[in-house]
């Protein structure tokens, strides 16, 4: 490789690099008690917890919990119904003071199906886990700070691609995971740095990549709602707006019905951003591994409850239901969460030796400018 | 022993087990998983072993007094 090329790919590096640290450290340092959530809220308390009951006790129909959580929440209307896996007998439910109030307005909490009484769940409505979360996705700042971090991301995966460009004549003389461990200082970082960002290679860039997706999320879901949702309620354009709702109590048969096979993952209430102001909208995962992760929308008309669509899956409704494992880490049991926490150190590693090695070399050559005016 | 020297060979090799691992966990239990641990596994390893050894080469630094 030419001096020349080296230098404008060293250029590259430090600039991608030096701008996204500070962010990138912020997101690596938040980003590792998310990876355990659900054990910390468990620890801390924070979970909740259904009360014993007989194993085979009935669940209420849908409609008397809409009643039991607008009972609990007075005044407020229902958003979401939504299923977790480890708790069969729970709904989690989101509430509003109107359907279209934005998420981090809402308030959430689980509904015991069988008896239809509150738990709450703090951990989603504030606390240190929430704190980090917000800090992790858009740091109280909203659409922009998500999507300064998506930029961010983006200038990441730059470094990262660079930084594979620079490894090649950095190691010409060196064997794979030769570390000069007897030499300064800085040689022993370069080469660290070297070999923990070349071999977390494929981690960095999947995370990277599918933090930008997620970070995106409004932009696809927008998308979404112009695109798909909009050409399956194009029968309800000059509508008249609803006046009565018929019962959701049987939302989930009607939409197993229409979608054989799969699971409901949850429910978005008439009026919300993930329905029309017509409609229930019942989201259904596949029952494979990898369509477990994968929504297909049923509408729902909330007057008659007849199914009017069954949404496609467009692609980038795909890229972001798949970015959500891929990032989080939470799909391949506790070895995989515990990889992911040492690869996420791994990371933040490599991001302070690089900080470090910028620092060295520009505090070298200004040394150096002053004994050569000297 | 070339395989070392290659600039690109091993890294490529643990690339390819961490993208094989990443997706593997995706697509069922059991073995997939085991698949990705290993995939993952790789990195974690060679990433954390060289921290861990002693700088071992170089008798330690001379304090002037």
């Amino acid at each position: 490789m030419q001096s020349k090329t080296i230098r404008r790919w060293s250029f590259v590096h430090t600039w991608t690099s030096l701008i996204c640290t500070l962010f990138l450290l912020l997101l690596a340092v938040t980003g590792l008690p998310l990876i355990f959530h659900h054990e910390l809220e468990h620890l801390l308390g924070e979970a909740p917890e259904l009360r014993e009951m007989a194993p085979d006790t009935p669940h209420l129909d849908l409609q008397q919990l809409v009643a039991a959580a607008e009972r609990h929440r007075d005044g407020e209307v229902v958003q979401y119904f939504g299923w977790e896996a480890d708790e069969p007998n729970g709904v989690v439910a989101i509430t509003a003071a109107t359907a279209g109030t934005e998420p981090n307005s809402s308030y959430t909490f689980m509904l015991d199906a069988r008896t239809g009484e509150a738990v709450e769940m703090p951990a989603a409505n504030g606390g240190l886990m929430m704190f980090f979360l917000r800090m992790h996705v858009d740091m109280f700042a909203g659409l922009p700070g998500k999507l300064l971090l998506a930029f961010m991301g983006i200038l990441f995966i730059v470094a990262i691609i660079s930084g594979v460009v620079l490894y090649a004549p950095f190691m010409r003389r060196l064997e794979f995971a030769q570390v000069r461990q007897g030499r300064s200082t800085r040689t022993r970082w370069l080469d660290l740095h070297n070999l923990i960002g070349v071999v977390t290679l494929s981690w960095a860039l999947v995370v990277g990549i599918t933090g930008v997706i997620s970070a995106c999320a409004d932009l696809v879901i927008e998308a979404w709602r112009a695109d798909s949702l909009a050409s399956m309620l194009a029968p309800y354009r000059d509508a008249p707006p609803l006046t009565t709702r018929a019962p959701a109590s049987e939302l989930l048969e009607i939409a197993a019905l229409a979608a054989p096979g799969m699971q409901p993952d949850f429910i978005a209430f008439p009026g919300t951003r993930f329905s029309s102001e017509h409609h229930y909208t019942v989201f259904m995962n596949g029952s494979s591994h990898l369509t477990s992760h994968l929504f297909t929308p049923v509408l729902i008309d909330a007057q008659t409850l007849e199914v009017t669509a069954v949404g496609e899956r467009p692609w980038y409704m795909d890229a972001l239901g798949l970015s959500q494992p891929l990032h989080f880490g939470d799909y391949g049991g506790r070895p995989m969460q515990i990889l992911w926490a040492i690869l996420d150190v791994l990371t933040i590693i490599v991001l302070g030796s690089g900080l470090y090695l910028w620092w060295v070399r520009r505090r070298g050559t200004a040394s150096a400018g002053r004994e050569a005016t000297a | 022993m070339s395989w070392r020297k290659s600039t690109f060979l091993l890294p490529g090799v643990i690339a390819t087990l961490g993208l094989v691992g990443l997706f593997a966990a995706l697509l069922g239990d059991g073995w997939w998983d085991v698949l990705a641990w290993f995939g993952l596994g790789l990195p974690a390893v060679l990433g954390i072993w060289p921290l861990l050894r002693r700088r071992t080469a170089e008798p330690a630094q001379i304090r002037q007094p």
